[in-house]
């Protein structure tokens, strides 16, 4: 229950009046305010400043350190103040989650010393209110990261029992494990650019041939450039197969992009190796050749620039894709009209609208060769507009991917993404750990018994005995939600046993018996119920009779392991209950578990069945074998 | 064809304009009510002026301009009820809190239900109970409202309970609560039928009883 509303108990358990004629049952007793003290103000002393507030807005967060006992650790006898030895400063914030509700992250502390404070006064980062969030986790992920590049330089010890594909595998992703993997990387790096280089230097002019005409050194030295050709390929290939043998999931190896790069720069030797001479298909063979220049992409494995600058292009797809669109429509544009414009004027170069499209894309991007240029005048006017506008067109969404590219670069600097997704990740769990922690309460203190001592026609004398453990605040709450369940006669369960419930009375819809009935095998109970399960508590005849004539009506029975009473006399003190409710009641002197035992009223069976109300018809319920013996089903909640 | 456009464009304009108005308006009323002096209200409700004191702390910390709105209503509500949704019984708490059905729940109005719920005679709690049923206020509780009244209530236990709710169960409440309410049989409940069945029915007086020591 969040605090902030703990002032609006009253006025819930006050709208409660509004179930009270509709309830069926008895309600329990609501817990008394024993010390009825008035709400007092109380001194914390932090450091010799003193601040003051009322006792029950700290008792709105009972499992901090303020709302929970733990303060009187801290009380000072003399002064009658509460001293705590910590930063003053800070304490304003904490104090100011007490009274509000919401908790700020002040951006002039250091951010360690915040969250040392938290954790002293046992507050939970994670309940930081949105506007504050954003930036304490960026702060805190900014230190994390500055203390792990502290760390980096350990962390290359070899980690013991990894096996040989693994080693291989971390020898090629990261180069700086061993001098293996470092001159590994360097071969490659190395032939990679001399692979290239051959690529260019085989198109270039050298030497003379007695017909007077140039070749290009590749016709030259044919043989040479093959064996250096042959010899990059070779270590490529045994490159890339490494690679694969080595990757922990080969699958995704294959698609991704580095590896595709790789198989694109040597399948046109390999290509070229198997075709044959073939006239027709040496066109297709030459184009393939192109292809190796694909092999300068593999330097990305060496750079992270070269990487960062394909992932930029990559993420800014949509801005170039608007550059590209905007070029394109001003393009056609500008070519019609300069088509037109130039169409009187004889020996125009503007043959057609195809034709001006060249001469509008070196206009606009401001290149200007010459060898196209209007002569009218109309079309002179036309030209300087387009090449006006070109320069705005392009320089528009350029910055865009300028800034993208440095805050990729930047954010590639430090961690990855996916790490801030696993603190979202762990953030919301954890909120939801604490806001789940109310209804967890009730049914934590309910299997703690708490409540039995709040039935109505119980005695009243257990009360002392009980520990308190729960703050007032959460008693009543906790009294207002057993009023609910009384009013609606359905009791509130955690997930998991309501997935047992749900299944059990799933697989029991065939044969028609009652789930209390045959879920005596199923609901497991502890150990502790398991041996109540031959003792009975002498019932206190001393309760008001229901009108659920339910069979399914459970309510909740002290258990003392202690007293152990024979099953007859169980039995018998059974059948002396006044029948229709199930509604149990027994004094206990201890608290030992809490049971919940369903008693199928044996209205056949009993020789006092009152035959003044006779149980509404209820699709449920099935006829009763033998209600004497185990009708009684334990399960402990 | 475009005459209409005009008229069209004119009158979105208008509404703009006054919806501008109206939620000025109503800033403006939000943001200031006060309640009535300390001495008034203890006149009129039968609160000790400590604890009005109390009430008024905790109503202004959860609603710093003095009236609580529906939405508001609603969530504070909620609060209680984590394990399942309490927004319709609380529309219909909102509805008899609000008296003059204006909209909003000031501190009085508050202060006034809060009065008769927990110092008031059965009488007037039961008269309370009768006006919170009678969701269109017309001095009759039918099977549909109380079914509605009903249904809200076990919304409000969620989904994870034991034993599992199902369909029928908020209509068998309403079959049990009619067969015990509903005397002459004649398919509504009117205010004397329940103040007479609820004072000769021993776990409701009880139950009535149960608030007492809340503030």
């Amino acid at each position: 229950m969040a605090a902030g509303v703990a002032a609006w108990l009253p006025f819930a358990r006050a709208a409660a009046i509004g179930w009270m004629p509709v309830a069926n049952l008895p309600m329990p007793i609501a817990p008394t305010n024993k010390n009825k003290h008035q709400d007092e103000l109380i001194i914390l002393n932090v450091s010799g400043r003193r601040f003051q507030t009322w006792r029950n807005t700290l008792d709105r967060y009972p499992d901090t350190l303020l709302g929970s006992s733990e303060k009187e650790f801290f009380f000072n006898e003399e002064t009658r103040e509460y001293f705590f030895d910590r930063d003053p400063d800070v304490f304003r914030s904490i104090l100011n989650f007490y009274r509000t509700g919401k908790l700020h992250y002040p951006r002039y502390e250091c951010i360690s010393a915040y969250d040392e404070e938290l954790a002293f006064f046992g507050i939970i980062p994670e309940i930081i209110s949105d506007c504050c969030y954003e930036e304490y986790k960026d702060r805190k992920r900014e230190n994390a990261e500055r203390l792990m590049d502290d760390l980096e330089d350990n962390k290359d010890s070899k980690l013991p029992n990894m096996t040989f594909r693994e080693t291989m595998w971390r020898a090629f992703e990261n180069p700086h494990t061993s001098t293996m993997a470092l001159v590994f990387y360097y071969v490659t790096g190395f032939f990679i650019a001399i692979s290239v280089i051959t690529n260019v230097v085989e198109t270039v002019p050298c030497g003379y041939m007695p017909n007077q005409r140039d070749i290009p050194c590749g016709e030259r030295y044919t043989e040479a450039f093959f064996c250096m050709d042959t010899a990059c390929v070779m270590i490529f290939t045994v490159e890339y197969l490494m690679r694969l043998f080595a990757a922990p999931s080969r699958y995704r190896f294959m698609r991704s992009v580095m590896s595709i790069i790789d198989v694109v720069a040597i399948l046109p030797y390999y290509i070229g190796l198997v075709m044959t001479n073939n006239e027709d298909v040496s066109g297709a063979f030459v184009t393939l050749r192109v292809f190796r220049v694909f092999r300068i992409f593999k330097f990305s494995r060496h750079s992270q620039g070269l990487r960062i600058l394909g992932y930029t292009l990559k993420s800014c797809a949509s801005e170039l894709g608007f550059l590209l669109f905007s070029l394109t429509m001003a393009i056609i544009i500008f070519a019609t009209v300069m088509f037109y414009a130039e169409k009187g004027s004889s020996s125009s170069k503007f043959t057609s609208i195809p034709a001006s499209f060249w001469y509008t894309i070196v206009t606009m991007t401001t290149l200007g060769y010459g060898d196209m240029v209007p002569k009218t005048i109309a079309g002179k006017i036309f030209g300087s507009i387009c090449s006006l506008s070109g320069v705005l067109v392009i320089a528009l969404p350029v910055p865009v991917i300028v800034s993208n590219f440095s805050r990729i670069y930047h954010q590639n600097q430090r961690a990855d993404k996916r790490r801030a997704q696993k603190v979202q990740k762990a953030r919301l769990s954890r909120m939801r750990i604490s806001k789940s922690g109310s209804s967890s309460a009730f049914l934590h203190s309910k299997r703690n018994g708490l409540n039995q001592s709040l039935e109505l026609t119980g005695s009243l004398e257990e009360d002392q005995q009980l520990k308190k453990t729960t703050s007032l605040l959460e008693s009543q709450h906790h009294h207002l939600l057993h009023c609910l369940e009384k009013t609606t006669n359905h009791e509130f369960v955690d997930e998991r046993l309501y997935e047992q419930g749900y299944m059990q009375t799933a697989l029991q819809n065939f044969p028609s018996q009652s789930p209390s009935l045959s879920s005596e095998e199923g609901i497991t109970g502890t150990c502790c119920s398991r041996r109540t399960k031959k003792s009975m508590q002498p019932l206190s005849a001393t309760h008001t009779h229901s009108h659920t004539h339910n069979l399914q009506e459970l309510s909740a029975l002290h258990i003392q392991c202690g007293e152990r009473q024979a099953l007859n006399t169980s039995r018998s003190s059974l059948n002396l209950m006044s029948d229709e409710s199930g509604s149990l009641n027994c004094k206990s002197s201890g608290l030992v578990t809490t049971a919940i035992i369903s008693i199928p009223t044996p209205p056949s069976n009993n020789s006092r069945a009152s035959p003044d109300a006779p149980p509404p018809p209820n699709p449920d319920a099935p006829p009763l074998p033998n209600p004497g013996n185990d009708v009684v089903k334990i399960s402990a909640l | 064809m475009g005459a209409l456009m005009v008229i069209f464009s004119l009158q979105t304009k208008q509404r703009r304009k006054m919806t501008d108005s109206v939620e000025d308006e109503l800033e403006l009323s939000a943001a200031r009510h006060r309640p009535e002096a300390l001495e008034q209200l203890e006149a009129q409700t039968r609160f000790s002026r400590k604890e009005l004191q109390i009430l008024y702390r905790g109503f202004k910390n959860e609603c710093p301009s003095g009236v609580v709105n529906e939405d508001t209503f609603k969530e504070i509500y909620s609060q209680f009820f984590p394990q399942g949704d309490a927004s319709t019984y609380a529309h219909f708490l909102f509805d008899a809190f609000d008296t003059d059905h204006n909209g909003s729940v000031s501190f009085e109005d508050f202060v006034m239900g809060l009065s008769i719920l927990l110092r008031g005679t059965v009488q007037e709690k039961l008269n309370w109970a009768f006006n919170l049923y009678d969701i269109n206020k017309d001095g009759y509780v039918t099977k549909e409202e109380m079914l509605d009244i009903i249904k809200s209530i076990y919304d409000m236990m969620g989904k994870c309970t034991y034993p599992t709710l199902k369909e029928e169960t908020p209509r068998q409440h309403v079959e049990i609560f009619f067969q015990k309410m509903d005397k002459n049989r004649d398919g509504v409940v009117t205010i004397d039928e329940f103040i007479d069945c609820c004072q000769n029915d021993e776990n409701i007086m009880k139950s009535m009883q149960l608030f007492e020591n809340v503030i």
